[in-house]
């Protein structure tokens, strides 16, 4: 059984700083995915190996407060249903299933519009990605954990 | 044997591909050899005007092939509610 206490503080830190800077990436590989090659499925695997390796480095336990395990099937679920929820919203809003143009932001022109859109979408799906690894990640994990 | 021979079927196949970046392949016209217009071209021209976004890819993925894209997000929460269930916890 790993405990904090039997865990190097050095490898804790390193793992610590590791991950804090792979996560602000993979928000970076998501928001940027406008502009460079990314988007919410790399960004979300980023966000995930940001967890994965608190899980190694830290301990099952002590890296619960990052992300516990018992919510990544309802993020999971979230962000595929603010993915379905946008489509509805354009249904809603007169358009077609995630017709952008009818996405109710006012002021904003129809281009801004499927700008906007995209970086819900792309948040929904980095937000899934994440979620389900970290959910498979832990469950494959539970078992040797509790022998 | 048999990888022997798939391999030479693609060594075949691909000396007969285009050149990449040729402007004459058919992928790359406006109007593909069957006279209808090519979605690749549509995309080049209208994807920045359309959203307002510089990474075509982007566009293509979550716009124009939004619908795809919800698919594969789903693909992806099932992948994650199979393994759920398969390695629910047992009382054993």
């Amino acid at each position: 059984m790993i405990t904090h206490s039997n865990i190097s503080p050095i490898l804790r830190f390193a793992c610590r700083s590791a991950a804090r800077i792979i996560q602000v990436f993979g928000v970076y590989v998501i928001v940027h995915g406008h502009y460079s090659p990314g988007g919410g499925f790399q960004g979300g695997a980023l966000l995930a190996a940001a967890v994965f390796l608190l899980r190694i480095g830290e301990g099952r336990e002590h890296s619960q407060r990052d992300m516990p395990s018992r919510v990544t099937l309802l993020l999971g679920s979230i962000g595929v249903l603010v993915y379905g929820a946008v489509g509805l919203l354009t249904i809603a809003t007169g358009g077609r299933f995630l017709d952008y143009d009818a996405v109710p932001l006012p002021g904003l022109s129809l281009d801004d519009r499927h700008y906007w859109a995209i970086l819900v979408i792309e948040l929904a799906v980095g937000l899934a990605v994440m979620a389900i690894l970290v959910g498979i990640f832990d469950r494959l994990l539970q078992r040797f954990h509790h022998d | 044997m048999l990888l022997a021979a798939f391999f030479g079927v693609l060594v075949w196949a691909s000396s007969h591909l285009a050149p990449v970046g040729d402007p004459d392949a058919p992928l790359h016209r406006e109007i593909s050899p069957a006279g209808t217009p090519v979605a690749g071209a549509h995309y080049i021209h209208e994807s920045y005007r359309d959203a307002h976004t510089e990474n075509m890819v982007t566009v293509v993925l979550a716009d124009y092939r939004a619908f795809d894209t919800l698919g594969e997000t789903v693909v992806v929460f099932a992948a994650g509610v199979g393994v759920f269930l398969v390695l629910a916890r047992r009382k054993a």
